[in-house]
């Protein structure tokens, strides 16, 4: 017997004992599918016979059965599940999960039973009850379609179990196999001469015999509410039954269409809403295609998963839960979706915003509310631009997401509420259950990053006190490792190292960039408030932002980070920045100088006191040492030597002098916006298109050709190194040399391209190699002196390293993300990821 | 870190008997922080100084001493190896601890007579010019401060520590005791881990003194950082004879209000708005040190409430004060506590009768308010919200705050009555609420009062 079950379903094995539903079970199916009392049973009390626990087994067998459905695994109940009450569980598990139920019956004679019974070794179970739960077994057969299962298979004889196969059916919603490409077409509701147009737009061709076909083998998908309301009901429902027969169009059934099922099935419906003229214009029609129309309409499906399950589309949407199942609740959604039970001020249904809660990666498109414009949020499109009423038809091409519409000839159907956008609701806010607990996020660089519950935890409070709007951070600069430290006398970090790290990489080719030394900043730019408002959903009329490394505004004063941003757009603009690079929005990662702008409370509160203290007791020490050596003139076993003391006082003074004279040199009065300098490196983003393809070279140079001009912006010197050749990682060292004397921070060490990696391994996206002199705002004014470097130099450079990686994944995701126009909660989580690892962990659980 | 004691007078060179310490030989110790040296710049009959230098390593500060598993506790960049801190004191004692204790067997009487003596602490960390006087002019000291400004190049303003010296007529003892004890006074960290030991040692060292010293409490409260505990033990045991003396906080938020606490009342308006709707489920959004949550706890027709903040360490410091894991299971059943953040949409908001914003949206940003608003009013969506914020108008009546100023650094803004009004009016169109306003504090005709108060109630 072919025993035939979609591929997901709960299936109930129905049998007395000793009838052999564990082993049929078991070979039929895969054994983890199966879970069975027994099992339970034993895992709790060590013994598969006790049936004192069976209460405590069975709702441990149902929370795993439940889970499994969760996940979309077909799930087997090998128990008895003789007891009207035991099936009625398994029908509310099916239902509650959106599943359909299948029933496995084992009917067999009872000496059969009996025989296997008393042959059993380690369980003896009374000859009566063997007869009870066969004439159970028995009676219950026929009530079992009725009790909701779909399926039911009863098999009568050990041959026909050994005979039969289980046969795995694909749900009649999973088209997954096919690819499209696919023109997605909205509420028509009877305007056919727009649907002609609007088919002419998108390519299609009508043949001789009236069909609609496109010539490239696109397929049209119709997503319900053919009918009602408009003028020529009937000609729609031709032309797409047309298209559907001929394998042209797919479609799926809107509540319009199912009200007009149970019309023609002669049920008695309210004509009303536009279905008296539907049924006025098939009342005229011959009985043939009422017929035809009828049977098309029963036949509907109420939601397709399309293109590898990349693409869902149900008339009035769905649930991500709900996508590929079969039941009457997910039926209604697709249907009516949700709805709160009470009505608005327009008497129309207050819906539930299913979208805004939706986080599924299949796009979702839907029909059923109209609005004047295509309504796109977290990867679901609304495309019933209410064409009826006067609004416009539209299609939505996939997997171009490209909108074509057709505008409405006239208004053929007054609304009940005038076509606006949805009024404002929940919208695209982010959702504190998506950032909670451990996190893995998939980046194209590393394939999961894996974020722990207690640095979410920290970047959570980081981010809801100090951060941004979220709409604006689009990227957060990645933390930087320093070099190998140098074996170099003197020197903890020295170029030498940083070449050998790409040169070891098989890195030939590097690119040195000037280290500047203020503070990160990043920049995203519009052109107006407009593009700020559609591209990145700001409302507050600015047009763009200049933040931190941790997505704080860099400025509390608006009016600095305004005044900064219409000199970079001034400068861009008269550059023929934005016609070049064809887009109306740009990222730029940069440094801010100087150093004292940002850091103004660090020096204040940390910096310059440890050098004024420092000054002044060391000088005071010295001071007295002075003078005590001064009476210090012979010196007796197991005296100090205050001359020697005095020396090391002396270059303990010499240190602080010079340590104050470090962070002297990133200090400067600002005064107005013209004594800020930006510094930017890369080009990160611009609409459609994430520079991290081009090289290093490229950055540097078209960063100084669109920002030539306006004296603000500073460009960045660099040197290009050859790792392999002695003479280019001479000039290299000697250029870091030059740098670092005369003040200077340092310099970033990167490869050529923006993203280096071999077959298996992600290097490291950039080293820096700090100066002599400016590592004592790092590692304190005295950190050459004595063992103190030598202690230093045990440092290990892997944590950070790794963390480095992570974080560059994570910054170049969210901004692909973010151009490949994802919605806002898949951006933020690339950027909370980069914060919550820049955080300090706490622990979350109270 | 640098200490130098001078003795004035007849054969000053005997100052080296009272410290133990030969003026004619310099001397070296190891101490867990670093070498300290003692030696003597300046040794004539009429005036020898002796110096104590202190040369604690930076490297060992920020990555434990060498060899040690443990890392270290401070930055590489940090004041701790130039300036007075506890680590002075506890040299002091190590070095100086034969002195200190006023034995001397060569020269007991010397020992035991006031001399003029004079020490200077260099660069000790003092931002406020009034509190060395404060503590030791009491103490029978001249006081004397030299302080430079923070750079030469820039103008960061003066320098937060001082060149401090104190003359006077005292014991040589008494004076390292009362320097053992005040020096940590003026610092506001501690190297080591504040037992309650240190009660002990506080006591012994400020034996004689300390107790008559007005300043008493400050210098309590200061030792132990603010450690109340320590502090209240520290000053029940010196005034065991005393009478009871109110004891007070040394440090306060806001001004002290005549009658109750700004606070209490604050709290006590929203605990009675909050019964008055008729909730018997709450959420307290920004809980903070869970003072509300504490009042509706015990409340009987609270049924159920719920303590969420964004700061993990603000909840742990809740539950602590809550003695959560001894509460009652009655109540403990009430409560929830979690980390939430009111600019991310949250299930768990949903559900309640009344939610409490007490002080709160003050602290974000003025752009994120949008998103609050919609997660309050929009998804949470109680039949109740009583949101209080400051009174910005009413803050003419803080003396201490400059006008413009806000009455706390994290405040992103404060709202006069019409902004609130105008703010409130937006919310109960968009979201279909009615709001009833009230003030709660003193109230001034033409200002008002400190805190004012929004109780919003969802329409149909």
């Amino acid at each position: 017997m072919r025993i035939e079950i979609p591929e997901l379903a709960l299936v109930a094995m129905i049998g007395a004992s000793s009838s052999g539903k564990t082993t049929f079970a078991n070979t039929k199916f895969i054994p983890t599918e199966v879970l069975s009392s027994d099992f339970f049973r034993a895992m709790l009390s060590d013994d598969e016979n006790d049936q004192h626990v069976s209460k405590e087994a069975f709702s441990l067998l149902y929370m795993t059965a439940e889970k499994r459905l969760q996940l979309g695994r077909m799930t087997v109940i090998d128990a008895t599940n003789l007891q009207k009450s035991a099936r009625q569980q398994v029908i509310d598990l099916a239902k509650s999960q959106n599943v359909h139920a299948a029933a496995i019956v084992l009917d067999l004679p009872e000496e059969v039973m009996q025989e296997r019974n008393r042959n059993r070794e380690n369980r003896h179970i009374p000859e009566r009850v063997i007869r009870n739960h066969c004439n159970d077994v028995h009676r219950c057969i026929r009530h079992l379609k009725r009790e909701g299962f779909r399926f039911v298979y009863v098999l009568h004889s050990q041959e026909e179990m050994d005979e039969a196969v289980i046969v795995r059916t694909k749900l009649w919603n999973d088209k997954k196999e096919e690819h499209g490409p696919f023109d997605i077409i909205g509420d028509v509701h009877g305007c056919c001469t727009e649907l002609e147009t609007l088919l002419g737009k998108l390519g299609y061709v009508r043949d001789a015999a009236g069909v609609y076909a496109h010539p490239d083998g696109r397929k049209a998908a119709f997503l319900g509410d053919l009918c009602d309301r408009g003028p020529r009901n009937a000609d729609v429902l031709r032309l797409v039954m047309n298209m559907v027969r001929s394998g042209n169009a797919l479609a799926v059934p809107g509540n319009h269409d199912v009200k007009l099922l149970k019309y023609l099935k002669g049920t008695k419906v309210q004509l009303t809403h536009g279905l008296e003229n539907t049924a006025a214009e098939l009342d005229a029609q011959p009985e043939t295609f009422r017929q035809e129309v009828l049977t098309f309409l029963d036949k509907l499906i109420s939601h397709y998963v399309l293109d590898d399950g990349k693409l869902v589309i149900a008339h009035a949407g769905l649930k991500e839960e709900y996508i590929g199942r079969g039941s009457a609740r997910v039926r209604e959604f697709c249907l009516y979706g949700e709805t709160t039970g009470e009505t608005d001020s327009f008497g129309l249904p207050v819906r539930l915003n299913w979208a805004a809660d939706y986080r599924g990666k299949a796009a979702i498109v839907y029909g059923h509310t109209p609005s004047n414009e295509v309504q796109v949020l977290n990867n679901t499109y609304c495309i019933d631009t209410g064409c009826v009423f006067g609004g416009k038809l539209t299609a939505m091409r996939y997997p171009e997401r490209e909108v074509i519409s057709v505008d409405a000839e006239k208004m053929y159907y007054e609304p009940a509420k005038p076509l606006v956008p949805a009024a404002e609701d929940m919208g695209d806010l982010l959702m504190a259950g998506d950032y909670q607990g451990d996190r893995h996020i998939h980046t194209a660089l590393i394939p999961t990053v894996i974020i722990r519950e207690n640095n979410a935890a920290a970047a959570l409070e980081i981010m809801s006190r100090y951060a941004a709007d979220p709409h604006w951070l689009i990227y957060l600069p990645p933390t930087m490792s320093p070099c190998e430290t140098s074996t170099q006398e003197g020197y903890l970090e020295y170029p030498e190292d940083a070449f050998a790290y790409y040169r070891k990489c098989g890195i030939r080719n590097v690119i040195c960039e000037k280290k500047h030394m203020g503070s990160r900043a990043v920049i995203v730019l519009c052109k107006s408030a407009e593009t700020a408002q559609r591209r990145f959903g700001v409302h507050d009329g600015s047009r763009g932002i200049i933040y931190t490394r941790t997505g704080r505004h860099f400025f509390d004063k608006p009016e600095i980070e305004q005044s900064l941003l219409d000199r970079l757009d001034g400068v861009l603009t008269a550059n023929g920045f934005w016609e070049q690079f064809g887009t109306d929005w740009v990222c730029l990662d940069t440094e801010l100088l100087p150093w004292s702008e940002k850091a103004q409370g660090l020096l204040r509160e940390q910096y310059a006191p440890v050098g004024n203290a420092g000054q002044q007791a060391l000088g005071a020490a010295v001071s007295l040492l002075t003078q005590a050596c001064e009476r210090q003139t012979t010196l007796a076993e197991g005296d100090v030597d205050l001359h020697a003391l005095l020396a090391r006082y002396e270059t303990k003074k010499d240190a602080i002098d010079r340590y104050i004279a470090a962070y002297e040199e990133y200090c400067w009065t600002v005064e107005s916006v013209d004594d800020l300098r930006i510094a930017p490196f890369h080009l990160l983003a611009a609409e459609g298109k994430v520079f991290d393809d081009k090289a290093h070279l490229w950055h540097m140079e078209i960063l100084k050709q669109y920002t030539a001009g306006d004296e603000l912006f500073l460009a960045t010197p660099y040197l290009c190194v050859d790792t392999e050749h002695p003479d280019s990682i001479a000039k290299g060292i000697q250029w870091w040399s030059e740098l670092t004397g005369s003040g200077g921070e340092g310099m970033v060490v990167k490869p050529e391209t923006y993203i280096a990696r071999s077959e298996t391994r992600l290097f490291q996206p950039a080293v820096k190699c700090r100066g002599r002199e400016y590592l004592r705002i790092i590692y304190g004014p005295e950190y050459l002196m004595e063992n103190n470097l030598l202690r230093l130099k045990k440092r290990s450079l892997s944590r950070k390293r790794s963390l480095a990686l992570r974080e560059f994944s994570l910054g170049l995701e969210a901004l692909h993300r973010f151009t490949a126009q994802e919605p806002l909660h898949r951006v933020h989580e690339c950027v909370f990821g980069v914060l919550a690892f820049e955080s300090e962990p706490v622990d979350p659980r109270l | 870190m640098l200490l130098t004691i001078t003795y004035e007078g007849e054969n000053t060179q005997d100052i080296g008997y009272l410290l133990h310490k030969n003026p004619y030989r310099a001397q070296k110790f190891t101490l867990s922080s670093g070498d300290a040296y003692v030696f003597y710049p300046e040794v004539t009959d009429t005036r020898t100084t002796a110096a104590l230098l202190l040369d604690i390593n930076p490297i060992d500060l920020a990555r434990g001493k060498l060899g040690s598993a443990e890392g270290g506790l401070f930055d590489y960049v940090n004041d701790r190896p130039y300036v007075a801190s506890s680590f002075l004191s506890t040299a002091i004692a190590r070095i100086y601890g034969t002195a200190m204790t006023g034995r001397c067997d060569k020269r007991q009487a010397l020992a035991d007579s006031p001399l003029h003596l004079t020490a200077c602490i260099h660069m000790l960390p003092c931002k406020n010019d009034a509190l060395a006087e404060e503590l030791f002019a009491p103490l029978g000291y001249t006081v004397k401060m030299e302080r430079t400004v923070l750079s030469e190049r820039f103008p960061w303003g003066d320098s937060p520590y001082v060149d401090l010296t104190v003359s006077g007529t005292v014991k040589l003892s008494e004076l390292l005791n009362h320097l053992y004890v005040l020096i940590p006074v003026f610092d506001r960290q501690k190297h080591y881990f504040i037992s309650e030991a240190e009660i002990d040692k506080l006591l012994s060292h400020g034996e004689g003194w300390l107790a008559g010293h007005p300043a008493k409490n400050k210098i309590a409260y200061r030792y132990f950082l603010f450690k109340k505990s320590y502090a209240r033990k520290v000053i029940d045991r010196l005034m065991e004879d005393d009478a009871a003396e109110e004891v007070t906080e040394t440090e306060q938020t806001e001004p002290s209000e005549h009658h109750t606490p700004l606070n209490t009342q604050r709290l006590e308006a929203v605990k009675d708005a909050v019964l008055a709707s008729g909730a018997t489920s709450v959420i307290d959004m920004g809980c903070g040190e869970c003072k509300l949550t504490r009042m509706l706890l015990t409340e009987q027709q609270i049924r159920k409430i719920t303590a969420c903040d964004v700061s993990v360490h603000e909840l742990e410091k809740a539950k602590s004060r809550l003695h959560y894991d001894t509460m009652q299971p009655t109540l403990r059943n009430k409560l929830t506590l979690m980390q939430a953040s009111l600019t991310y949409r949250d299930k768990r908001f949903e559900g309640y009768d009344c939610a409490c914003i007490v002080e709160v949206i003050e602290h974000i940003e003025p752009m994120r308010l949008h998103a609050f608003a919609q997660i309050v009013f929009g998804c949470a969506a109680p039949h109740t919200v009583i949101l209080t914020t400051p009174n910005a108008e009413y803050n003419v009546h803080y003396e201490f705050l400059p006008e413009g100023k806000l009455r706390h650094s994290d405040h992103r803004f404060e709202w006069s009555r019409a902004q609130f009004h105008a703010w409130a009016k937006t919310i109960c169109d968009t979201y279909g609420y009615s709001v009833v306003h009230s003030e709660i504090g003193d109230t001034d005709t033409e200002h008002g009062a400190p805190t004012q108060m929004g109780v919003f109630t969802k329409c149909g």
